[in-house]
């Protein structure tokens, strides 16, 4: 590559990389802050782990964070399932009436503003309730669809492509052998597709712990998420507590992004050393 | 073969059931709201709960009223302040969309032409601030922008400015939000339309005497147009309805659509009105899915050129 041109395109990698990094690490750093003021560091006191403390015992953070998991590991476990089916019905099922629905409605949400898909979903909800008496108010429950039919779409992009990529003749070659259709997919199909399924499972995870606009939508009294209590202190300005909890979802992430390369590097080289 | 037969039996084959469920699962929580959503659209606003009246009323002797009120549609076209805000909204997505391309574009291009090895983890890096809360990652910009935020306290500790300059709560701020909390969604599409590119061709124009900014002009940036309007698809239609940021970081005149509608609905409880807004912004946004559903199509059938 031509030398300077390779130079600029350095400069812009490093500047790219420096605006998605400073923010995360201002709130690392100050996350250990002695100081109320937050931005202002406090040297005679700092580092402290003194709004680590508070905030395990902040209840009303704890509250939603537990209602959060739950919700989070739901609607991860059933948007699994349901965009693998859509996902596999899209890539392994060429003509059946309705595809072009099926794919329109599971490319729309991807880009869908939330605000709309929240609204939709509480209209549904309340509909729903003055027709048939369920579901009876708003809570988890509504949470949880309302999350699942958003985050289904990300699952089933995430599986399409990984079935795009795998040759559909081992599936065939097992089926000509004599193989029950379910038999195939539990042996074959879905040992292969396996590490598709679990990062589908995990940003459909992400999506609900941090969604604010549709849970707020389609929540009731006394089911506020994580991502509703911190929009709210936030709106009011910086608060230590927030960083800390900035802190621990960083590094928590950054952990399970490691776990996961590293696993996926050794199943690769177990991969390459059977062949 | 005994169990295949009993489920044909019922009337049931497994691939029916595996195209039926996400199905009806989408049909009845995605598509039929928005048939919901036109029907309270129409409706007139109440103060009851729920806050709007029925459509449809039994007039008495077997008839059946039913009452579309445009109202609701009328207001919108009549106060100029949803106007204003729908194109602020617009603007504001565009514009952001080309930042994002500005900024995403060159870091797409790096990514696709370093060695396997650093791509991986770079691209790592690209998608691990996705990982992290959203809301979390803009809220750290109110700690950087704020009056003796992290921005103002090195400008001033440098000798550049005296006071600190005024950076949150405006269009400023919220323009930084919106990029930064969107680049992931352009560098990735990109990444993956360049990863594909065939470097040769620019190795053959440059020995043909093309100058390095001429043969991208002419060869990178056509062969990237599919990955050039993912991107930007990605970031301009979620972009235009957007509300944790311009409600975090944007000032009280930001006039963003996501935020009205927001505002009508939680504050106001005029659901009708709300449900309004939802409707033209669709219809505005529509256009623009259909688009990227295409641009999709085209990119997965690999011809894409």
């Amino acid at each position: 590559m031509n030398e300077r041109r390779s130079l600029f395109i350095l400069c812009c990698l490093g500047f790219g990389f420096a605006f998605l990094y400073i923010p995360i690490l201002s709130m690392v750093v100050f996350s250990f802050n002695a100081s109320k003021l937050v931005t202002v560091w406090d040297s005679a006191h700092s580092p402290t782990l003194k709004w680590y403390a508070a905030l395990l015992d902040n209840d009303e953070i704890l509250d939603a964070a537990w209602i959060s998991l739950k919700v989070a590991v739901i609607n991860a476990t059933g948007a699994s399932i349901l965009g693998m089916l859509a996902g596999f019905s899209l890539s392994r099922f060429s003509k059946f009436r309705g595809r072009f629905a099926l794919n329109a409605m599971t490319t729309a949400p991807l880009v869908m503003p939330e605000v709309i898909t929240g609204l939709s979903l509480l209209l549904t909800f309340v509909a729903m309730e003055q027709l048939i008496g369920w579901p009876a108010g708003r809570g988890l429950t509504t949470i949880t669809i309302a999350h699942i039919t958003f985050s289904m779409a990300f699952v089933t992009v995430v599986i399409q492509s990984r079935l795009a990529t795998f040759d559909s003749a081992l599936e065939e070659a097992a089926m000509d052998l004599g193989a029950h259709p379910m038999k195939v997919f539990f042996v074959i199909t879905l040992p292969i597709i396996f590490p598709a399924i679990l990062s589908g499972w995990l940003l459909a995870f992400t999506m609900s712990w941090d969604d604010l606009v549709i849970s707020s939508f389609a929540s009731g009294p006394g089911s506020s998420t994580l991502p509703m209590v911190v929009f709210s202190k936030v709106r009011l300005g910086v608060s230590p507590e927030i960083n800390v909890l900035a802190t621990i979802t960083i590094a928590v992430v950054t952990l399970m992004m490691i776990s996961v390369a590293l696993w996926m590097a050794r199943a690769a080289r177990l991969d390459k050393a059977r062949q | 073969m005994a169990k295949r037969s009993l489920l044909k039996r019922l009337g049931i084959s497994g691939g029916t059931f595996v195209v039926a469920v996400p199905y009806i699962w989408l049909l009845l929580f995605f598509a039929v709201p928005f048939i919901i959503v036109l029907k309270i659209s129409f409706s007139d606003i109440d103060l009851a709960i729920p806050p709007y009246k029925p459509l449809i009323e039994s007039a008495g002797n077997h008839l059946i009223a039913i009452k579309l009120n445009f109202n609701n549609y009328f207001f919108l076209f009549t106060d100029s302040l949803y106007f204003s805000a729908f194109l602020n909204s617009i603007k504001v997505a565009f514009i952001s969309t080309v930042l994002c391309l500005l900024v995403g574009y060159p870091m797409a291009y790096g990514i696709a032409r370093s060695a396997p090895a650093t791509r991986n983890i770079l691209l790592l890096l690209v998608v691990l601030p996705f990982w992290t809360s959203l809301l979390l990652r803009v809220y750290a910009w109110i700690g950087l922008l704020k009056a003796n935020g992290v921005i103002n306290n090195v400008l001033q500790w440098m000798g550049l400015i005296d006071e600190p300059l005024p950076m949150l709560y405006t269009q400023f701020a919220m323009y930084i939000g919106i990029v930064y909390s969107y680049l992931p969604f352009m560098i990735l599409p990109l990444y993956s339309n360049l990863e594909k590119m065939n470097w040769q061709l620019l190795e053959a124009a440059q020995d043909l005497g093309c100058r390095p900014w001429q043969s991208f002009y002419k060869i990178t940036l056509p062969l990237s147009r599919n990955g050039i309007l993912a991107g930007s698809m990605l970031v301009f239609i979620p972009a235009v309805g957007e509300f944790v940021i311009p409600a975090l970081l944007g000032g009280p005149n930001a006039l963003m659509i996501g935020r009205i509608l927001w505002d009508e609905f939680f504050s106001n409880r005029a659901w009708p009105v709300a449900s309004a807004v939802a409707i033209l912004l669709l219809i505005v946004l529509v256009p623009f899915m259909m688009w990227y559903q295409s641009v999709q199509a085209r990119e997965s059938a690999g011809d894409g050129r």
